[in-house]
């Protein structure tokens, strides 16, 4: 099961020249996917997830999460706004969707589709996926592609367990270039830009990981378009344009992002978990079988799903209130026998015929090596190593814990006198001069955190 | 390789930190995730028996290239009948241990089905010694 390289896309970025190199990053990084050198934060792309737990921590805004250009939307005749429904739920109650709505056609697209549409699609299709894989439970979501990253790279075993049904994304963009299609649009006619709550889905339409291609034109981010619509509505300076009115959601579809909107639909044991160092903690509980059975795990790197996503501008909780207040809406509708406006199903058929995606394969970032007994050799250097090390985390040698860095070292990325501590040893018995140390530390740190700031000779 | 590990009776919180931090180390040497699930199960039931039967204990592993093998040894009542513990259901656990969640009298027979060696010696009154093998093809 050895995986062929490949370079994974990330839509996390670090920008060098903003970057302080200050481990705040490093620090949060559920996978210990950052380093810290020449006083610069260094991302690998193999460990790397996308859930943005770093983007949030940059106290300086250097990690950025790119985006297509905005104006790439007018290459295309056909301009869909492929919206989730937590973008609506982060604007407070004084504006309407009617004012979002103007302003995204205003700001030039041509459609405007909510995604969670596509959820009557795929909802009926998780119980009966679950019956036909009673060996491979619990059934883990695959709607956040944080997590099924994370499986690959931290919980190898797990990735039979994952759903292997597409995200409500994927078949809402299929539904949709199907539809101009069948109007006779030809495929570089049809721009489907997805608004993005955060940087996991953009790795995910950039490189999918079972399928080989996703039928996303380009990606927005929630953020950007937020500014956006909202300035517009302030300053009210657009003249109004036909505003096509927004459809009916079901509850559950509008629930659909939020944590156990598929946890609820699931039938037998199931349970959700949200933010990703509770579903590690909660897969490794999993692994040990130190848990009672369950047939569904619905798991979301963000604290409350994808109104916590990073991109998000509104109050997570905010916009979980306001999505409850919608359904309940809703659900009141329903009750009267207005039925919700379903215009996907009549393309049942076809989008079922594609809703499978390929297996998800494991990509181990824990493995010392692919032979066993390399493995163990390594193993044995890393403890050995560990004796030496002081075990206080404290990141000064750019990994962000002792236990990495003697792991960086066996694997040949790193040297050990970049301990701190290991330096003083080698000082004190001669084997290393101040000078040498205090290259060590630039390499790692850079040469601008040692200037003497004060101008003035330091004696101390 | 060899790592030990030791066990307080009655600490169930804790109860499963050994199999965690044997499962990180089988993940790093590569070892075959089914085979890692029958190790890391095995010895989890072996921790459990010790947290909820014995007083205290110390587990040790030995890693080798084609065997992983295992010995918990504990200080505690022992088991008088060995052949009777291993039926599946039997359990002498209290109703407060059952309560939480353990105590189904399947630890052993789970051990035995998930290990390809398992030998269980023990003396009444002063403790049992579990030995688990699991070959590595
Ligand atoms: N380490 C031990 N010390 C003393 N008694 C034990 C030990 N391990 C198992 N036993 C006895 O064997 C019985 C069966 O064990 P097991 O199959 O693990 O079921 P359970 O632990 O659920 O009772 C226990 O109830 C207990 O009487
Ligand atoms: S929970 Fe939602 S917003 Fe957060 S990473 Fe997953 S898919 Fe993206
Ligand atoms: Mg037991």
């Amino acid at each position: 099961m050895i995986e062929p390289v490949k370079e994974f896309h990330h839509a996390l970025k670090i920008r060098e020249d903003v970057c302080i190199g200050c481990t705040h990053c490093m620090k949060v990084c559920p996978t210990e996917a950052i380093r810290i050198k020449n006083g610069k934060a260094v991302l690998s792309n193999n460990r790397c997830v996308d859930c943005g737990e770093c983007f949030r921590a940059c106290p300086v805004l250097a990690i950025i999460i790119e985006q297509d250009d905005f104006d790439k939307i007018f290459s295309y005749p056909i301009r869909v706004a492929l919206v989730p429904s937590v973008f609506i739920g982060q604007f407070p109650k004084t504006i309407s969707t009617e004012q979002i709505y103007s302003e995204l056609m205003g700001l030039g697209f041509t459609h405007i589709y909510e995604i969670e549409h596509s959820v009557d699609i795929l909802a009926d299709q998780i119980n009966p996926y679950m019956d036909d894989h009673d060996d491979s439970k619990p059934v883990i979501s695959s709607f956040c592609p944080a997590i099924v990253r994370l499986i690959q790279v931290k919980f190898p075993a797990l990735v039979e367990n994952i759903l292997l049904l597409k995200a409500p994304l994927d078949i809402a963009a299929i539904y949709n270039k199907k539809k101009f299609s069948d109007l006779g649009y030809k495929e570089d006619e049809i721009g489907l830009f997805y608004i993005t709550p955060c940087a996991a889905k953009i790795a995910a339409i950039k490189s999918p990981v079972g399928d080989e291609k996703s039928d996303v034109t380009g990606v927005i981010n929630m953020n950007t378009l937020y500014n956006k619509v909202y300035s517009g509505i302030k300053q009210n300076d657009k003249e109004t344009c036909p505003v096509p009115t927004r459809k009916f959601l079901s509850p559950q579809n509008i629930l659909w992002t939020l944590t156990r909107g598929e946890s609820e639909n699931a039938k037998g044991r199931s349970i959700a978990v949200d933010g990703i160092h509770n579903v590690i903690e909660f897969l490794d509980k999993l692994e040990n079988e130190d848990l009672p059975h369950f047939d569904f795990l619905e798991m979301r790197a963000c604290d409350e799903s994808c109104a916590g996503g990073v991109l998000i501008s509104g109050n997570r909780f905010l916009t979980v209130r306001r999505l409850h207040l919608r359904a309940e809406a809703a659900a009141r509708k329903i009750i009267r026998g207005i039925e919700p406006e379903e215009d996907i199903l009549t393309e049942k058929s076809f989008l079922l015929a594609n809703i499978r995606v390929a297996k998800v394969k494991p990509r181990s970032i824990v493995k010392l090596d692919d032979d066993m007994l390399e493995a163990m050799k390594k193993m044995k250097k890393v403890h050995e190593l560990l004796r030496h090390l002081p075990l206080v985390d404290c990141g000064t040698c750019g990994s962000p814990k002792c236990a990495s860095l003697a792991e960086d070292v066996v694997q040949g990325n790193a040297n050990i006198a970049q301990c701190i501590f290991v330096q003083k040893l080698l000082e004190k018995r001669k084997i290393f001069t101040k000078e040498e140390s205090h290259q060590v530390l630039e390499n790692i740190w850079g040469k601008e955190k040692f200037e003497n700031k004060w101008n003035v000779e330091l004696d101390f | 390789m060899h790592f030990q590990y030791s066990i307080e009776g009655g600490d169930f919180s804790r109860a499963g930190n050994a199999s965690s931090q044997l499962k990180k180390l089988l993940k790093q040497l590569n070892v075959d995730s089914q085979l890692i699930k029958r190790i890391v199960v095995a010895l989890y039931e072996g921790e459990v028996n010790i947290v909820a039967h014995a007083h205290r204990g110390t587990i040790d592993v030995d890693i080798e290239p084609d065997k992983v093998f295992i010995r918990l040894s504990d200080e505690g009542p022992g088991i008088p009948d060995i052949k009777q513990a291993m039926k599946e259901g039997y359990s002498t656990a209290s109703q407060k241990v059952r309560e939480m969640g353990f105590g189904a009298g399947m630890g052993l027979p789970n051990m035995l089905k998930n290990a390809d060696k398992l030998n269980i010696e023990s003396e009444p009154g002063k403790g049992t010694i579990v030995e688990l093998t699991t070959l590595l093809r």
